[in-house]
């Protein structure tokens, strides 16, 4: 079978799974739904790496393979058919989202084992997975929004998944509304590149654009910063980043999947598609690396003080992708596509014990209620330190290899690209401290009554559920989180999930080390080839100095971080007295959602409620629809006037009418 | 000689109309109509439709104004004394006065339209006399002639006419009837085949098949069918009294 | 006389049966005036029956007639069943259809 054959089917088994679950929800026995679902993200996963296999058997100048199904809509000057690209890059996306997709499916079938929206989460599950794998499959612009906006709707249904608790809706629909408008920067910006390339199909557009625009013209660089406010929108980035920590409502599975591993990786991988445009564009790549950048640190500076445990991981994630946007905007698309890989592998792992330690405190999300775990929960704490190693950067981690590269190439590029480069080892001193922060808390330190409840051998279940972010009561019907609590040491498949993501990030980072092999590097040279950013010069010394920098900030952080938490915790709360106003700065999240709230969503209220008041009373009811009405009512008045009843006046009439008559006829001859 | 006859007669008739119109009791208003009516046969006359005269003074003077007096002895001249209308009040003064000079104006404008009409269209023959007068037995006007006109140029005429007088004779007996009014309360007409069908929906059925369908007459029917089912009842010797409604 | 003068009776008759039919409110007397106005056609067909020397006119008055009395028969009954029903004979008061 050929490779676009298996890209097809790498579709076609995730809506399968959807709309089976979907359509015989009631009749699938117990957890069927889940293991229909794990089925189906595993059959994907098995057809990407046929599709692999199958285009690797291709030379390496006919990697870029396209298939079309039928067309959609061919008008005049706009032909939108439904076709996919099979080359390296998307190859690369789908064993990435399928792979991670299939360990989460795994690990949410025992995570949400007795919720009573089993069958509906594996659906909505399904279809976000089928819409990202449309996303990253697509081979033209239309069909790329149309997956970018299924991604947002999955993303909302499954934020809100518990959507009786008021939190969790209104983190949706936060989420939905910045998404949306990501996916109107998207949509215009595609429309700005097809006004002069005059197709929607990728590989037309990526030939043509050399010639149609020059280097820095204005409906490029407009082109291009519009697709950017879409990647910023999906993947967090400041200023569209306020949706991201509130989306940690959603499941911990759903947020291990969708804003960790794969959807906030879709700006990421939308400017590295886009790469021949941006070339072309050096304004918008500087945008990218320097919101990249300040994102980077900003988020990182915020999750040093943060006490939810998913919002740290949150945090860090937005910090991540940071470091994936700068990567990509300064031609780093290898090292930045690499970073998304194994950065997929440890914060997935990272969620996944985030959810075991939630479950462990019943249902508790801060960090100031945990402590001591250590001995209680070997398993996820061993996942955790993993997964912390990996994101510090620590070598051999994974994490280590793929973030030192997006360095080493912004460094290369040269100029003030110097201070990105500066701003990225702060962000990995930060990252290293944060992390280990997190985890000396939660496992460090005197056990909590709910690590010794469990070192004894019982889990500890709320008498009371709340919801962990405002401390509202809730019951555990439908619409809120299940009674049923478990654990990674209590549950085969979350173990099994967790092991696997935990030899990924492990073990990920050896397939790109430097100056050794380049697995990635090449496995994605065609797709960017033409690029004359895409072969790194490496500078040796460089190199070196900048492996050994990571490695000791590295370091350096777990040791500030040990210090503080575990040995003298005083510290901690000396430095917030000392540094009040920076610490309430970074507890407000740097007030952007004052600002935004401010700027932004008080204006449109405003404008709407003028807009009730005055526009719709004064003009839309009482001028056109009272005014209509007015004058038909007016009118039939009139006429009903002359229904009387009155036989005098109905024989006057006639006589008139007699009369009138005859005058005419006498008028006439 | 025909001259005076026409004067004398064209001044009875327009008095006469002027009686009906004009005078309060409707009593003398008949009265003044049958002045009216001789007036015009004597004008009828005059113009040679003999047969036609002797029929408007037996039957229009002779019946029909008959009928009048009798419903006008009847029924009295209720509602129409000054005094009534003046005590009515507010009521009364629906149109009044100005409704009265409104409506003469009115016919004085359809007057002179019609003399414009009639008179000034330039009609030769008007100025003219018409037929001459030839006495013979089937001459012009004789009733031979007109009978021989009647039974073959306009059959079709005269046999709807005599259809219509047929109607007429049955609506009169449908309307004078006795009935009892909603406050009577209904008297239910029971037949040996009784459906059960709502009250008041009386369909096409009932008033094809008669009785057979007919459950009761109750109040607020469709008076078109129960006409017809009421016929055959009273014709069959069933004369249910106190029904509802009409 | 010439038929002129005969019309000009007809018209004057018609017009006043219909001022009188306008002006009046017992319904007996509406009535009446309708006779006048439809004797005031009669005339008029008369006359020109005897202008152009042939029947016709002279049968539809006779249609007329009988068409005027079945009238007068329907509409008598209709005014003793009101009469009957104890409503005011009042063409003024009469203006509502029931229910």
């Amino acid at each position: 079978m050929s490779a676009t054959t298996y890209g097809w089917l790498v579709l076609l088994f995730p809506l399968l799974g959807t709309l089976v679950i979907g359509f015989g929800f009631r009749v699938l026995p117990g957890r069927t739904a889940g293991w229909i679902a794990t089925a189906a993200i595993g059959l994907a996963f098995l057809a990407a790496l046929g599709a692999l296999i199958a285009m690797q058997g291709e030379p390496p100048a006919h990697r870029e393979l396209t298939a079309s199904l039928w067309s959609y809509a061919v008008t005049v000057g706009v032909n939108v058919h439904v076709s996919i690209l099979v080359d390296p890059l998307s190859v690369y996306m789908i064993l990435i989202v399928s792979g991670i997709s299939t360990m989460i499916h795994l690990y949410s079938i025992s995570y949400l084992e007795e919720d009573r929206g089993f069958a509906r989460y594996f659906a909505y599950l399904n279809f976000f997975v089928f819409s990202m794998l449309l996303l990253v499959l697509a081979g033209n612009f239309a069909l790329l929004i149309v997956g970018w906006a299924f991604v947002g709707a999955a993303s909302y249904l499954l934020i809100s998944f518990w959507y009786r608790r008021s939190t969790a809706t209104r983190a949706g629909i936060k989420a939905f509304v910045i998404n949306v408008l990501g996916d109107a920067g998207l949509v215009l910006g595609t429309y700005f590149i097809f006004k002069h390339t005059g197709t929607l199909e990728y590989l037309g557009v990526f030939k043509a654009a050399p010639h149609v625009f020059h280097s820095g013209e204005a409906d490029i660089v407009a082109g291009c910063l519009l697709l950017l406010v879409g990647a910023f929108a999906k993947s967090a980035q400041i200023p569209l980043h306020t949706w991201l920590p509130d989306a940690m409502e959603g499941p911990t599975p759903v947020s291990a999947l969708i804003h960790a591993a794969t959807m906030v990786t879709a700006g990421v991988y939308l400017i590295a598609r886009m790469h021949v445009l941006f070339e072309l564009a050096p304004a918008a790549q500087d945008v990218g690396a320097i919101v990249g950048a300040a994102t980077l640190l900003i988020a990182g500076t915020i999750a040093l003080v943060q006490t939810d445990i998913k919002r740290v991981i949150a945090y860090s994630t937005m910090s991540q992708i940071g470091y994936m946007i700068m990567g990509v905007s300064v031609g780093a698309y290898a090292a930045g596509m690499f970073h998304l890989m194994t950065h997929a592998f440890f914060k997935a792992l990272l969620f996944m014990g985030a959810g075991s330690i939630i479950g462990a405190m019943g249902g508790e999300q801060s960090l100031e209620k945990m402590g001591g775990f250590r001995k209680a929960m070997p398993f996820t704490f061993a996942c955790f330190v993993i997964g912390g190693l990996a994101l510090s950067g620590i070598p051999p981690f994974s994490g280590f290899f793929s973030k030192d590269e997006i360095l080493l190439v912004t460094a290369e590029r040269g100029g003030w690209h110097w201070a990105l480069y500066v701003v990225g080892y702060i962000g990995a001193f930060l990252t290293a401290i944060y992390t280990f922060r997190m985890i000396f808390r939660a496992f460090y330190g005197e056990p909590v009554a709910e690590a010794r409840e469990l070192e004894s051998g019982h889990l500890h279940h709320a008498e009371h559920p709340t919801n962990p972010a405002n401390g509202e009561l809730e019951d555990t019907d439908v619409g809120f989180p299940g009674p049923h609590h478990t654990i990674a040491e209590r549950a085969l498949p979350m173990r099994i999930a967790m092991s696997f993501l935990a030899i990924g990030a492990i073990g990920a980072g050896l397939i790109q080390i430097p100056e050794v092999d380049q697995v990635v590097v090449n496995f994605l040279r065609p797709t960017f080839a033409g690029s004359p950013l895409y072969e790194p010069h490496t500078r040796d010394g460089l190199l070196v100095f900048g492996l050994i920098l990571g490695t000791l900030l590295g370091l350096a952080g777990i040791a500030i971080a040990y210090r503080i938490w575990v040995k003298q915790p005083v510290i901690a709360v000396a430095a917030r007295l000392r540094f009040g106003k920076l610490y309430e700065l970074l507890w407000h999240k740097w007030y952007f959602d004052e600002a935004i709230n401010l700027l932004i969503v008080r204006p449109a209220a405003g404008f709407g409620r003028w807009a009730r008041d005055t526009f719709e009373r004064i003009f839309v009811d009482g001028t056109l629809v009272g005014g209509s009405t007015g004058i038909v009512r007016a009118g039939s008045a009139a006429v009903r006037a002359l229904q009387t009843g009155f036989l005098r006046y109905y024989a006057a009439l006639l006589v008139l009418g007699v009369g009138a008559l005859g005058l005419y006829f006498l008028l006439q001859s | 000689m025909s001259a005076l006859l026409f004067f004398i007669a064209a001044i009875g008739a327009i008095s006469g109309a002027v009686g009906v119109v004009v005078l309060r009791d409707p009593f003398y208003s008949v009265l003044a109509l049958v002045g009216h009516l001789l007036s015009l046969s004597l004008l009828f006359l005059l113009l040679r439709a003999e047969f036609v005269a002797a029929v408007q003074v037996v039957v229009y003077a002779g019946a029909v104004m008959v009928l009048y007096v009798f419903v006008v002895a009847y029924v009295g001249d209720s509602g129409s004394s000054l005094g009534e209308r003046l005590r009515r009040g507010a009521g009364a003064q629906i149109g009044g006065a100005r409704l009265r000079f409104g409506s003469a104006l009115l016919g004085g404008a359809l007057l002179v339209e019609l003399l414009i009409a009639l008179l000034g269209s330039g009609l030769k023959a008007i100025e003219g006399y018409g037929a001459s007068y030839s006495p013979g037995p089937r001459t012009y006007g004789t009733p031979a002639y007109i009978g021989n006109l009647l039974l073959t140029r306009f059959l079709l005429t005269f046999e709807v006419a005599s259809f219509l007088l047929l109607i007429a004779a049955v609506g009169a007996v449908v309307l004078a009837r006795r009935r009892g009014g909603l406050e009577d309360g209904s008297q239910e007409l029971l037949t040996p085949l009784g459906l059960a069908r709502p009250r008041g929906t009386g369909t096409m059925a009932e008033g094809v098949t008669g009785l057979a369908f007919a459950l009761s007459h109750d109040r607020g029917g469709a008076n078109g069918e129960r006409e017809e089912q009421s016929e055959p009842a009273i014709v069959g010797g069933e004369t249910p009294d106190g029904e509802g409604g009409w | 006389m010439s038929i002129a003068w005969y019309l000009a009776v007809s018209a004057i008759v018609f017009a006043l049966g219909a001022i009188g039919v306008m002006t009046r409110r017992n319904p007996l007397t509406v009535l009446l005036c309708l006779e006048l106005m439809l004797n005031g056609a009669n005339l008029a067909l008369i006359a020109f029956a005897r202008m152009w020397g042939n029947g016709d006119g002279q049968i539809l008055a006779l249609v007329v007639m009988t068409v005027a009395a079945c009238e007068v028969c329907i509409g008598l009954g209709m005014i003793v069943a009101i009469y009957r029903r104890s409503l005011p004979l009042d063409v003024d008061e009469l203006r509502e259809l029931q229910g």
